[in-house]
């Protein structure tokens, strides 16, 4: 894995200095202000909001990437997971979902995990043959059936509890902003189970691999009702931040808005949408400065020289598979925090809107088009490529409208105009394969 | 006990759908490992070759069932097929000539191929849905049955009815056809054997005076012949839908896995592994089991191992298993 200077290309710009950071990013912040002064600042601060959180995803998968040359492919599955963690952490408590089964659950995922290990350890200490495998076959399906006797029931159970409302095991009730690190420790959690058994793959394998465990999580996102109610979405979930409603019902913001001159409606909304600007670009902050950090530091040296040359980074005594699995669970929980961030900004789940185009291909343009291994490149990219992403299809529609002006009204002009909705794929391929080819290293090569 | 019974169950809901599935997997994965063991690189955009291949013959069926041709008791869309392969041909060596022969000159890793193709997948995909929308589409001529589960009954006198669909029976002997096509062109003709050097060892045959531009022109055209037929087959027996397409990268690459990557062989035998965990592991088996128990011990519940959603979970642990236990594959394939 060579990481992200796979070519042998030298490009002009790998030589340019700060400078060139600083004009793309006023660039991109034009992008905005145009948005903002043409369409509207709700609009534009509801793609900055988004942009934030897409960001600190693609800053996971450049710490994934970029730093020590992970292909992993997961990225929506810690998303999903970190939404997740919203349901469990903050929404409101489902009466009587607990007794209902809720020990039995965790009764029975407990023995599904001794199983698991049992069968593991039993691999690993019975002599190599015919017993082995009977013995690891025999734990496997014993325990695959104990731990169905105990789990459905108690499922069963639980989804009967007040299903219109409910059928969960309900959520803790605590501050959403809780949820957010919960959400990271989640998703590193799952990280470190699938790194322990995939890390060890070649790197086409990891990412079919992690392409396959992104919808394993979001399968049990969708079917396993006692946990966050499936397809049937958590919806109204808690905020963090103050309710539009209720600013416009407060005297001292209407008169604040006021001797402003604001609209008090427009305004209230707008606040709110700068409290999360707020919240999300701390978080942003704060993980940059971290990773900024690492990435100067001796390990953040050591997994770029095993990035490198993994062979002579092993040979210098570095534990190459420990430490990959280090930077994978580092990464997946970054990824689960900004998923917990998008969950609270959405204030739903629902797991029938995660799909690996937008949660995981992507996020991965922004990361390859903002510049591998270069942390402010990804947040570049976040905010470039989700600014397109959200403007191509408006554009593409007018576009269209004035490309079929011309023609006479029929059904290959209503088709044209409907499908302008699909152009968003088609851009972000182009923008993706134009990157690679003529800056490899990114807008932000790493330096 | 009624053994008959159950096993005309088994045959109708497990043996005969996993048969189909696994063929259509089958060439699926045969062509992935064909494009992984000559151009060197995983290539994310082939469940979306299969999508817009798939897109030309239902366009080109549309156009020949408006004509009033048909195929007699064949799907006509068979008729169409050559002209779609042909079609999906020509887009995949316009796509090598754009993308992908940029990066073999500098030798780029095959991890930048790989990052190619995810934006060639965008691309496709887009297009897919550009040209024919994102809902379901059915271009079969009808539900048409070689045998009808009323027919079985009527004639075997069982209570179980098997019934044989039309795009069942074809999806089997297309792809023994395509098969036996392959195998016969990699190892009989000139060209496929210069194929078969240049996936061994690239160096050596090169040396041989091997042309590598066309043994990397023929790759795409029997790769957009494999992927093309393979998504025309799913879409008869299934149903056609681009985000389908799109999530069969997994059992598809799978398949290719387990088989063991670059091993034809490997593919198709990976393409009826995965197909029948699947059917396998998510079929409810009450009706089996009741027929084979005495009737005091039939199951009340439905005797799933897994709800049906957990599919991608199946193909997902069999490679994981596959891949801890023998990392090459069943079929010895290479790692590059």
């Amino acid at each position: 894995m060579s990481g992200a200077q796979g070519t042998s290309q030298m490009t002009a710009q790998a030589a340019a200095g700060p400078g060139r950071g600083l004009l793309l990013a006023a660039l991109v912040a034009a992008l905005f202000f145009a948005t903002g002064m043409l369409q509207s600042w709700t609009l534009a601060l509801l793609i900055v909001n988004m942009a934030l959180v897409s960001s600190i995803m693609a800053l996971g998968v450049n710490i994934q990437w970029g730093y020590a040359g992970l292909f992993s492919v997961g990225t929506m599955g810690f998303v999903a997971l970190g939404g997740l963690s919203v349901v469990l952490v903050s929404s409101s408590p489902a009466p009587g979902g607990w007794a209902a089964g809720g020990p039995g659950i965790v009764l029975g995922l407990l023995m599904g995990a001794a199983t698991i290990a049992a069968a593991v350890m039993a691999a690993a200490k019975l002599p190599k043959g015919r017993t082995r495998t009977l013995g690891v076959a025999v734990i496997l399906i014993v325990g695959f059936f104990i731990f169905r006797a105990i789990f459905d029931p108690a499922v069963q159970a639980v989804e009967a509890n007040n299903p219109a409302a409910h059928g969960n095991l309900g959520g803790l009730g605590l501050p959403v902003l809780m949820a957010w690190p919960v959400g990271g420790l989640l998703a590193a959690a799952v990280a470190w189970a699938i790194g322990k058994t995939a890390l060890g793959l070649r790197s086409d394998y990891l990412a079919i691999a992690t392409l396959g465990i992104a919808e394993i999580i979001l399968a049990v996102l969708k079917n396993e009702d006692w946990l966050g109610r499936g397809v049937k979405n958590v919806i109204s979930l808690p905020r963090p931040v103050p309710y539009e409603v209720d600013l416009q019902r407060s005297q001292a913001f209407l008169d604040w808005a006021s001797s402003w001159g604001f609209d008090p409606i427009t305004a209230s909304s707008i606040v709110v949408r700068l409290m999360y600007t707020g919240l999300f670009a701390a978080v942003l902050l704060a993980l940059i400065w971290l990773s900024q950090a690492a990435l100067h530091s001796p390990w953040g040296r050591m997994m770029r020289a095993i990035r490198d040359n993994e062979v002579s980074a092993e040979a210098m005594g570095k534990d190459v598979t420990r430490r990959h699995l280090q930077v994978f669970i580092l990464g997946s929980a970054v990824i689960g925090i900004a998923g917990a961030m998008m969950t609270t900004l959405d204030g739903q789940l629902t797991p029938g809107s995660y799909s690996p185009l937008r949660f995981t291909f992507l996020i991965w343009v922004m990361v390859i088009v903002g510049g591998s291994g270069n942390n402010w490149g990804s947040v570049l990219g976040g905010f470039l490529i989700w600014w397109l992403w959200v403007m191509v299809e408006p554009i593409g529609n007018g576009l269209m409208t004035v490309l079929t002006s011309g023609m006479s009204d029929g059904w290959l002009k209503a088709h044209l105009i409907n499908s302008a909705a699909h152009m968003r794929l088609l851009t972000m391929g182009v923008i993706l394969l134009l990157v690679l080819r003529f800056a490899p290293k990114g807008l932000l090569p790493e330096r | 006990m009624d053994i008959l019974n159950a096993l005309v169950a088994f045959l109708n809901f497990v043996f005969i759908p996993g048969l189909a599935y696994g063929a259509q997997l089958a060439l699926g994965a045969l062509g992935a490992t064909l494009i992984y063991s000559i151009l060197r690189f995983s290539n994310f955009a082939h469940g979306d070759t299969m999508a817009i291949g798939t897109v030309f013959v239902i366009l080109l069926t549309w156009g020949l069932q408006s004509m009033g041709i048909s195929f007699g008791p064949l799907p006509t869309a068979l008729l169409a097929l050559p002209v779609g392969i042909a079609l999906t041909a020509v887009l995949l060596l316009a796509t090598d000539r754009v993308v992908y022969r940029y990066y073999r000159r500098v030798k780029a890793a095959p991890v930048i191929l790989v990052m190619a193709s995810l934006g060639v997948m965008f691309i496709l995909n887009g297009v897919t849905r550009f040209i024919i929308g994102t809902s379901d589409i059915s271009f079969t001529d009808g539900e048409r049955f070689i045998l009808t589960a009323g027919d079985f009954r009527s004639w075997s006198g069982l209570a179980e009815g098997l019934a044989i669909r039309t795009t069942q029976g074809v999806t089997v002997v297309i792809a023994m056809i395509a098969v036996a096509l392959l195998f016969w062109f990699l190892q009989k003709t000139r060209t496929g054997k210069s194929m078969r050097a240049f996936s061994d060892n690239e160096d050596l045959a090169l040396l041989s005076g091997i042309n590598p531009d066309k043994v990397v022109a023929v790759t795409w055209i029997v790769a957009a012949a494999l992927a093309t037929t393979a998504g025309t087959l799913y879409g008869l027996d299934k149903g056609f839908s681009p985000f389908t397409y799109f999530q069969l990268l997994l059992p598809i690459f799978a398949a290719a896995i387990v088989g063991g990557l670059g091993s034809p062989i490997g593919a198709i035998a990976g393409g009826f592994v995965i197909a029948f965990s699947e059917v396998m592991v998510t079929y409810a088996w009450k009706k089996v089991v009741t027929y084979l128990v005495p009737e005091a011990m039939a199951p009340s519940g439905l005797v799933q191992l897994m709800s049906t959603d957990y599919k991608f979970a199946v193909s997902f642990v069999i490679l994981i298993i596959v891949l801890l236990v023998m990392p090459t594959g069943l079929f010895k394939g290479k790692s590059v």
